[in-house]
């Protein structure tokens, strides 16, 4: 017998969702049944396969991804992603370039939020050389990361109605993204790769008038956030489309490495700014980890939103205490960084990235191990795809929100 | 195919602000220490991170023990380390870069001048759990009830590049170990499906070796080996 599938209700109540996790753990579970049931009737009518060869250009992939999906009628018995096609080798690269000059590379990561790229690699660095940059290059450093943060979920929260047929809201995504990138250009004088972070601090300080604008940039994005909760999170076709479609078992992203809002929307309560050590000022502001108990692709939508939501928040508390002083530690004019290793991780747009360096006291890094977050968040789709519907397979590769800068490095 | 059965197993339990604390750290050192006691070969503490290197043979045996019963359920990374100085040396040097290390000489660390010594019997310069011989297993995994963390090597001989793989116990390492392979030319044991993943299938090489050259250095000399420009009036006197 098929177990009932309980009424999806609208987005009103959603917002107290992830208190009560009992109710909405059984709510899950009779999601999921309802799935197995259909992959079963489709097991017992034997039909002939065929492949499905997706990308590698599609606008789901943000960079070229081509997926293999073997089908069987309508849904996927197997998908095998294949990527290298933007593979760049950075690894190999970083070791005949230094320090400095490693930041430009790594600009290209994640090319929408280029600046939190810089920074855990700046970090690591930084406690090789045993050099602490000073506060209030902290203080930019963390404003600068979470605005790269904006920009790059607040096109994914635009992109995310696309991929189930919504066109207006990536323009205003697009429209709105541009406040948070001018400010980014402001001070970086770069939009997407500002190259802003040093050894030691920062480049520049802030331009006159920064402060503010920022601040009306914040409450636009906000604006931005409440317009996409009427128009995409409450819509009925979208939730019909995003709850209950690639459920992600926390243990089983766990294994699989997810990290960032796709492994808080399976339920766990983890954000390395939080729980991590590193010298970003996240302990001088108040803010919370948003997490969703259902871990399906509306799960991960949810969470994204409410975190850029949050992001807002914590630049706008930042700007108020941005203490004084000076932007740069002292560092010598030629970077040699003093023998040893480090791993230094920091939550970016993505999810967690870190970059492990290993030093024999030369200008260049003897080994660099980028560990990037969609990587390890695409490792889990030939698992995840299985048993979806063809059109899902879109669904589910937005909501995971990979940047494939991210993936090939 | 029966992938959505495996949700039983969800577990929202994980939550809480957990201080990371030294004693925590230094508790799974002991731990660890009596149920691999054999296997461990060397550790160190980092802050609120744990470095253990294990034998080869218990590469995969660690793992298990580690997400089983110590509760590092969270795969962050998988990856090697090549620790050959690279046989080209710094080809790439330019007169400017040697003149910096004269200047530079006595705030250096090591010996520079090895590197563009082709015999291999450089003595391996490893890092700070350094490492027997010339490829090294490493892998990072996280506790997130204690926030804690823990690194994983594994010295893999020379004549025999084979570790166990990960696959059975983190389904994550999968595309972790097919990079591994392909750039360092580590087999993997019990792999599923060992292929290029970013190389096209007919690449000769392992390119993160460090005997692989990086053709673009070979022919070109390095841009700016030292990060300052000169000024246009220098130039022209």
């Amino acid at each position: 017998m098929r177990p009932t599938i309980p009424k999806r209700t609208r987005s009103g109540s959603v917002a107290t969702r992830h208190r009560s996790t009992q109710r909405d753990k059984s709510t899950q579970l009779s999601y999921i049944a309802s799935q197995a049931a259909d992959a079963r009737v489709n097991l017992e009518i034997e039909t002939e396969g065929m492949t499905l060869n997706i990308g590698p250009q599609h606008p789901a992939t943000h960079g070229t991804l081509r997926i293999v999906a073997r089908l069987d009628g309508e849904q996927v018995v197997s998908a095998d992603p294949v990527m290298g096609y933007m593979h760049r080798g950075y690894e190999k690269l970083a070791e005949v370039r230094t320090y400095p000059q490693v930041t430009t590379l790594i600009n290209r990561i994640d090319w929408l939020g280029s600046f939190a790229n810089e920074v855990p690699f700046i970090l690591a660095a930084e406690r090789l050389m045993e050099v602490e940059a000073p506060p209030r290059a902290q203080w930019i450093r963390t404003i600068l990361f979470e605005l790269s943060r904006i920009a790059n979920v607040t096109l994914f929260l635009g992109d995310m109605a696309v991929q189930v047929g919504a066109i207006t809201p990536v323009f205003f995504a697009f429209r709105d993204r541009e406040y948070v990138l001018n400010q980014i250009e402001a001070v970086t004088g770069g939009r997407f790769h500002p190259n802003f972070d040093r050894i030691g601090g920062i480049k520049d300080d802030l331009p006159a008038g920064w402060i503010a604008q920022t601040r009306q940039a914040m409450i636009k994005i906000r604006d931005f956030c409440d317009q996409i909760s009427e128009l995409v999170e409450g819509n009925e076709i979208f939730q019909a489309r995003t709850r209950g479609v690639g459920v992600i078992p926390a243990e089983v992203g766990l294994s699989y490495g997810l990290s960032g809002a796709n492994i808080r929307a399976s339920g766990v309560d983890w954000d390395v700014r939080r729980d991590s050590s590193c010298q970003l000022v996240y302990d001088q502001v108040e803010w919370r980890v948003w997490t969703h108990p259902d871990g399906d692709s509306f799960a991960r939508f949810w969470v994204r939103l409410q975190e850029t939501r949050e992001a807002t928040l914590i630049v706008e508390q930042l700007l108020d205490g941005i203490p004084s002083g000076p932007i740069m530690a002292k560092v010598p004019r030629i970077i040699k960084v003093p023998a040893g290793e480090a791993f230094v991780e920091t939550e970016n747009p993505l999810g967690v990235m870190g970059y492990y360096i290993v030093s024999k006291g030369d200008l260049v890094p003897f080994r660099v191990k980028i560990r990037s977050a969609s990587f390890s968040n695409m490792s889990i789709t030939p698992w995840l795809l299985k048993g979806v519907y063809v059109p899902d397979i879109i669904t589910i590769l937005g909501s995971l929100y990979f940047i494939l800068g991210d993936i090939d490095r | 195919m029966k992938t959505w059965l495996n949700v039983g197993r969800v577990n929202l339990s994980l939550s809480g602000h957990a201080e990371v604390s030294q004693g925590h750290v230094e508790g799974l050192l002991e731990s660890i220490t009596s149920a691999l006691d054999a296997d461990i070969v060397g550790s160190h503490i980092q802050g609120s991170e744990l470095w253990v290197r294990v034998k080869r043979d218990a590469w995969c045996d660690t793992a298990k023990w580690l997400k089983n019963d110590a509760g590092f359920t969270f795969f962050n990374f998988l990856s090697a380390i090549d620790w050959m100085q690279s046989p080209f040396g710094r080809d790439m040097d330019s007169q400017v870069d040697k003149a910096t290390r004269v200047t530079t000489e006595t705030s250096q660390v090591g010996n520079l001048d090895n590197h563009d010594n082709l015999d291999s019997d450089v003595a391996l310069d490893t890092g700070v759990t350094a490492g027997d011989t010339r490829f090294q297993m490493l892998a990072r995994l996280n506790n997130l009830q204690t926030h804690s963390s823990v690194f994983v090597k594994a010295d893999v001989p020379d004549d025999d590049l084979t570790v166990r793989s990960w696959v059975d116990v983190y389904p994550g390492a999968n595309w972790h170990e097919r990079e591994v392979w392909e750039m360092f030319g580590i087999d993997f044991d019990g792999h599923p499906q060992l292929k290029h993943l970013y190389l096209p299938s007919e690449f000769e090489g392992h390119p993160l070796r460090k005997d692989y050259p990086l053709l673009a250095r070979r022919i070109k000399p390095w841009p700016g080996i030292v990060d300052v420009e000169l000024m246009p009036e220098s130039v022209t006197a």
